[in-house]
């Protein structure tokens, strides 16, 4: 389903701490419900780009949440104030407008749209990344589709989350895994350390891996997905600033050479349709 | 309705070569885009006789009321422009202009051929002046360089050939004078000013290509002068742009002799900011408050 041409204004329902992140939710009046993985270009109504200053371009963020709201489509998006874009769309108070486009790129594909054969799904998220596997993992919970999910954090302070989006009631869900790099909670190490475990078990090679995170975490996922043959759909970032084909900024390389704008021909790739994840 | 070069416009309002690709927006927004189309006039993304893969991230880096790039021409070529994308073009409800770049002036000739003698082409803008790639430069650069370009290319067509100038010269009205006296129809300007920046992370250059061009906000009023120099100097109809982003940053490229304003980096935030441009202009709200509210579109 396509978006609605152009943009609209949103009102910021609620924005909130969670851990060191951020959530804040928007009510959508005219967009289609996005798919897992979709994400939307935001722009705060004012102290966007007037002025003179930064943040002057709207920031790609995927939605890690939806909920039916009282005329319309409550939108939740997690956020780490890592520049004046993301710190601009941390401090959004309640009533006021956000600049919406979208939902835009592609999205997951179910386990046996990647491979018939596939059984289940195996989630893997890191820091903000969490965010599409927790809309992906609900999606894959109503379908009634067996899944895993392993998420991994920096530390205490570059982590959050889970409380919204990863439980029930106060408990984590039954089919989460934790690894911190302090360990602070959950597995100390890489959230990677949970995936080899996991893909060197029998079962595994049945699964599709699902991954969002930082770039180093995502070649490492893809790295291990393709020593194991199993397949994996990554949600990658890019600098973007349109969102919609334009700007031809958000250039990933393909293993053939040339390369795919990330808005259009992602921001979800086959594990097997890029040469790596260019991580610094 | 602005009339340029005897093409009847809607509005006065188009597309930056190189900011909007129609094809890619109609499969993210639908043919809603062809419903609501913000442009009068649609511009091409700049082809180039061979395809282009376009240069290695990081291509784009966000700057104080703007931003730099260095795309590189991503494009399919000649051949693949006219057997793939032209036919999808040509369904956008307004005229077409094909933006085209080549390193000499026999394969600037064999692009001007080919896209002229297409009925569904309106006009053709030859990108002298993009920054990312040597070539365009040095013609760009030169009164001469340009002169003889168009020398060469006007006995090819009767379309409207329009020289967009690169604004990284002392002196844009020599080659806007040159321009129009080897026959070009209109000169747009400016394409981006040269720019630099280092990523505070890393220490090093934040582009790939080490530059790029400058657009946005950040550059109107440099090309908002560089207009009025080449209006006092040629005759010809000139397409303004630069950092428009609002119907009163429009009136001022008007104002100061535009026949047409072309809205580039603001599309990136808006997709409907053509439209939204063009209605201010109308409405002249803005203009009302800029002083400009007597402007006469018609």
């Amino acid at each position: 389903m396509s978006a609605p041409f152009g943009r609209r204004l949103c009102e910021v329902a609620a924005n909130k701490t969670s851990g060191g992140y951020r959530i804040f939710s928007l009510l959508d009046r005219e967009g289609p419900a996005p798919d897992p993985g979709q994400f939307y270009m935001l722009a705060s109504e004012r102290s966007w780009g007037e002025g003179g200053g930064r943040p002057y371009l709207p920031r790609a963020i995927s939605v890690a949440e939806t909920a039916p709201a009282k005329a319309g489509l409550r939108l939740d998006f997690l956020v780490e104030g890592v520049g004046p874009g993301t710190d601009r769309l941390c401090e959004l108070k309640p009533g006021e407008g956000v600049w919406v486009a979208g939902p835009l790129g592609n999205s997951f594909s179910t386990p046996k749209e990647v491979n018939p054969d596939a059984a289940g799904a195996i989630l893997v998220g890191g820091g903000i990344g969490i965010a599409p596997m927790a809309i992906w993992r609900r999606h894959l919970v109503e379908r009634g589709i067996p899944l895993r999910v392993l998420l991994g954090f920096r530390n205490q302070e570059h982590s959050g989350g889970l409380n919204e989006l990863f439980c029930a009631g106060d408990t984590l869900c039954p089919d989460v895994r934790l690894a911190t790099e302090d360990g602070h909670t959950g597995h100390q190490g890489y959230v990677t350390d949970l995936l080899a475990t996991m893909l060197a078990g029998d079962d595994a090679t049945s699964a599709v891996v699902y991954s969002c995170g930082p770039p180093a975490m995502l070649e490492a996922v893809r790295a291990l997905c393709a020593e194991n043959d199993v397949a994996c759909e990554l949600a990658l970032e890019s600098p973007m600033a349109c969102g919609f084909g334009a700007c031809f900024g958000c250039a990933v390389p393909k293993p053939d050479g040339g390369y795919m704008r990330l808005c259009v021909d992602g921001p979800v790739v086959r594990g097997d349709a890029i040469a790596e994840v260019a991580h610094a | 309705m602005p009339d340029f070069c005897g093409i009847a416009l809607a509005h006065p309002v188009i597309n930056a070569s190189g900011t909007y690709d129609a094809i890619a927006a109609r499969k993210v927004f639908g043919d809603a885009l062809l419903e609501e189309f913000p442009f009068s006039a649609f511009v091409s993304k700049t082809i180039t006789p061979e395809p282009r893969i376009g240069n290695a991230p990081q291509r784009i880096w966000e700057t104080p009321a703007g931003m730099i790039n260095s795309i590189g021409l991503p494009n399919k070529g000649l051949e693949g422009f006219l057997e793939q994308d032209l036919p999808q073009l040509a369904e956008l409800p307004v005229p077409l202009i094909v933006s085209v770049m080549a390193t000499g002036r026999a394969e600037f000739a064999k692009l001007v051929e080919a896209v002229a003698g297409r009925d569904e082409v309106a006009g053709i803008e030859l990108n002298v002046s993009c920054p990312n790639v040597h070539s365009g430069l040095i013609v760009g650069e030169q009164p001469t360089e340009t002169e003889a370009l168009l020398e060469t290319l006007r006995p090819l067509t009767e379309k409207p050939l329009i020289v967009k100038l690169t604004p990284n010269v002392a002196n844009p009205e020599a080659v806007a004078l040159a321009a129009e006296e080897g026959g070009a129809d209109a000169v747009s300007l400016i394409n981006t000013l040269k720019a630099s920046a280092i990523d505070p992370g890393t220490g090093a250059p934040a582009l790939a290509a080490g530059h790029g061009g400058l657009s946005g906000p950040a550059v109107r009023p440099v090309a908002l002068h560089q207009l009025r120099t080449v209006r006092a100097a040629v005759e010809l109809p000139l397409i303004g742009m630069g950092g428009v982003s609002s119907g009163a940053d429009a009136a001022e490229f008007l104002v100061a002799g535009a026949t047409l304003v072309a809205v580039g980096t603001e599309s990136f935030r808006d997709p409907q900011a053509g439209a939204r441009i063009a209605k201010e202009l109308e409405t002249g709200v803005y203009g009302a408050r800029s002083g400009v509210a007597a402007l006469d579109l018609e």
